[in-house]
């Protein structure tokens, strides 16, 4: 008995020890050269494997961040700028600083702003929604609220709140990596810069109907009448469709926009409230 | 033995609740809202403005391409104004509203009951008349009938087939009007093969309709080129390359059109159209509808004129009952639920399907196992559950476009069968545009 037991423990070891040795012969023969390089920099990349960057994930990022010559045309959205300098300088490249960005849903068709006017009871998804027709609202630029944009955020920070039916960013998850942007078949969430303090003014709306049509769909949408485009002292407004656009590289956050929009569409976020008058408050929604 | 095609199909219960109510006139109605978008194609121009006099059959607006149609007044009266309106699904759609007054119709429309056999035209003067009726595929797709009675110089027409199947379930509009109209069909077929120079023709009936069936045999004595098939319960059998395989045992290979079989294809209700057309000049401004659901207490097959609002014949048919839960534009299997029921008739409209929440249930979902129904049920010998597993992974057009996604017909059998209650229908449809809008994309060789 207890022979057997040492027979097998012997086998095994002496197995063990055989298959180490050509093991580690094999692994000397054909061993694969590799940038040390790009081991460092995938450990500084935060392992998220996105996509955001547009590169199969973060060791491909690496890969293709030390074959490059400079750092043109690389940015990890997730990491941003603090990852970008620690990257250039594992690499010994000088940087560009970018301007955070972060994702804005421009709908504020909320379940109070746009009311229903069927009930949609397929399939649970925004893509599939889109398929079949223009939505369950009078309004068919809007967001649909199934969730597309929920399902592909792997941060966790775009939800669609049941209260508002219209999708949410949580600004502080945001890595702004460009995920939601392409799962929204309706193209309405758009990557803009984070701003001075998060600070931003943005038209929460992209319905290219006429005025009339907009405003029987939707008390909160844009009508393009071009009010905002007037008023802005720097040119930062394009009206194009029906719909009002602000450009952010060229706006300066003096929202009198906001004041001259007469459907809310402009919205505000993150500036201090404003001491004295008393305004009604729009609905958040980043 | 009765004929059938042979790829898949299913047997969902027929319902034909409303096969035994004879097609009454729809009332008058006050304003009729005629969308621009009524066939297949560009959307034809309107060619009338905001105060017009317009009467019955009055051309409204003109064609904007190759495939395009004409679209003529289906009232007399005022035009109030032409602009955007919502279909059925809820997108604007250029519409031209008409105020409604009195029934004043054009002069050369022969609206006496008499019925006229001889067929004086050559082919290139029926084409014309055809196509300056408006007349369009009234089987759902709206194809324009002119262009498809026109074949291309280097396919040739061999035989006309009837699409008389009506194959979905609770549809009863051609049962009455192969009951009611027999004569007129089969003239209307014997035009058409006028005008493609064939010299067979069929009419596709499925066995559940004995009646249509007996009274087209009856009509067709009279017509020793056309031959009257009875084909077996079976849906999709009112898909033209299902109906081309059941009557013909000929299949329209992939990628090919069912021109390449040596057959064109018209629905029974085409062909009433082309009579009227043709023999007494009358373009395409009225259609039949039924009106049917389990929960309605009264099933009703209307003659309605083109442009009156969904609501409005709801509220004729007595309105719509508190139980109801989905309004469907045609059939239950490929038909649409209305999204906006404000939206107006347009040509190929065929029914208006009122069920019960019970009836639209969707079955909770779950896993695929695998057991191939899908994959049997199939007509066009498709493998849905792959195609949908491609769908829901995103991005794969290639492999998509390699299991022939493009060849769908989008009849429902696979979600009807499913066991898992897998909506395949709905991801395939989907991945089918996105597929398709590559394919256009490409640069034609």
């Amino acid at each position: 008995m207890t022979g057997t037991i040492l027979f097998t423990i012997a086998t095994l070891v002496a197995l063990g020890l055989l298959f180490a040795v050509v093991l580690y012969f094999v692994a000397q023969k054909f061993k694969v050269e590799e940038d040390p390089r790009i081991g460092t920099v995938e450990s500084i990349l935060p392992g998220a494997n996105c996509g955001g960057c547009g590169h199969a994930g973060c060791h491909a990022f690496a890969e293709n961040v030390v074959k490059a010559p400079d750092m043109e045309g690389f940015f990890c959205p997730v990491g941003g700028n603090p990852v970008m300098t620690k990257v250039a300088e594992a690499l010994g490249r000088a940087v560009e600083e970018k301007a955070p960005m972060v994702a804005v849903v421009r709908c504020n068709g909320t379940l109070a702003n746009r009311p229903r006017t069927n009930e949609y009871d397929g399939y649970a998804s925004c893509k599939v929604m889109a398929s079949l027709y223009a939505g369950d609202t009078g309004c068919k630029f809007g967001c649909l609220g199934k969730g597309d944009c929920e399902a592909a955020c792997k941060f966790d920070a775009i939800h669609v709140d049941p209260a508002r039916g219209v999708a949410t960013v949580d600004e502080d998850k945001c890595t702004a990596c460009g995920a939601c942007v392409k799962a929204c078949p309706k193209g309405i969430i758009e990557l803009r810069a984070k701003g001075f303090k998060n600070r931003r003014v943005t038209v929460l709306c992209v319905n290219k109907d006429k005025g009339a049509v907009t405003r029987k769909a939707c008390s909160a949408g844009c009508i393009g009448c071009g009010k905002c485009a007037k008023t802005c002292p720097f040119g930062a407004i394009t009206v194009e469709n029906n719909v009002a656009y602000i450009d952010f590289n060229v706006c300066k956050l003096c929202r009198k926009c906001v004041e001259s929009c007469p459907t809310h569409a402009i919205n505000e976020f993150n500036f201090p409230p404003k001491p004295k008058i008393e305004e009604k408050p729009h609905e958040e929604n980043v | 033995m009765k004929k059938t095609f042979r790829i898949g199909g299913v047997h969902p219960d027929d319902s034909k609740i409303s096969a035994e109510a004879a097609i009454e006139i729809f009332p008058a109605i006050e304003t009729a809202y005629v969308s621009m978008a009524q066939h297949l194609g560009a959307p034809a121009t309107p060619i009338v403005a905001a105060g017009d006099k317009v009467k019955v059959g009055q051309v409204i607006a003109e064609p904007s391409g190759f495939i395009s149609g004409f679209v003529h007044s289906p009232v007399s009266g005022t035009v109030k104004s032409v602009g955007p309106r919502a279909d059925i699904a809820g997108n604007m759609v250029q519409h031209v509203e008409i105020t409604v007054e009195g029934d004043e119709w054009m002069e050369d429309i022969d609206r006496s009951e008499t019925i006229v056999k001889d067929i004086p035209f050559t082919p290139e003067e029926i084409i014309e008349k055809v196509k300056k009726a408006g007349i369009v595929g009234l089987g759902g797709a709206s194809f324009p009938t002119h262009v498809k009675l026109a074949p291309p110089k280097d396919k040739k027409a061999e035989c006309l087939i009837l699409n008389g199947t009506e194959c979905e379930p609770f549809l009863t509009s051609d049962d009455r009007i192969m009951r009611e109209h027999p004569q007129e069909i089969l003239i209307g077929g014997a035009i058409m093969m006028k005008a493609l120079g064939v010299t067979r023709g069929y009419v596709g009936i499925e066995e559940n309709k004995p009646a249509a069936i007996a009274s087209m045999k009856e009509a067709a004595k009279a017509f020793p080129q056309i031959e009257v098939v009875v084909l077996k319960k079976r849906y999709p059998q009112g898909g033209e390359k299902q109906l081309i395989d059941a009557v013909i045992r000929r299949q329209v290979p992939s990628g090919a059109l069912p021109i390449d079989t040596g057959a064109v294809v018209q629905n029974v209700g085409t062909s009433l159209a082309v009579y009227e057309a043709v023999q007494k000049n009358k373009p395409l401004i009225d259609n039949v509808i039924t009106v049917t659901g389990r929960c309605l207490p009264v099933q009703h097959n209307y003659k309605v004129r083109i442009g009156t609002p969904m609501s409005k014949i709801l509220e004729v048919a007595g309105g719509v009952p508190e139980k109801a839960g989905k309004i469907i534009s045609g059939g239950p299997m490929m038909g649409r639920a209305i999204a906006n029921l404000d939206a107006a008739t347009v040509k190929a409209n065929g029914a208006i399907l009122v069920l019960t929440p019970e009836e639209t249930r969707r079955r909770p979902e779950s896993n695929c196992i695998r057991c191939a129904k899908c994959a049997s049920a199939c007509p066009m010998g498709l493998e849905p559950w792959l195609l949908n597993k491609l769908s829901r992974a995103g991005g794969l057009h290639a492999e998509l476009e390699k299991e022939r996604v493009y060849d769908c017909i989008e009849c429902g059998c696979c979600s009807f069968t499913c066991p898992a209650g897998i909506p395949l229908l709905d991801m395939i449809r989907m991945s089918k545009a996105e597929v398709m809008k590559i394919m256009r994309s490409r640069p034609k060789k």
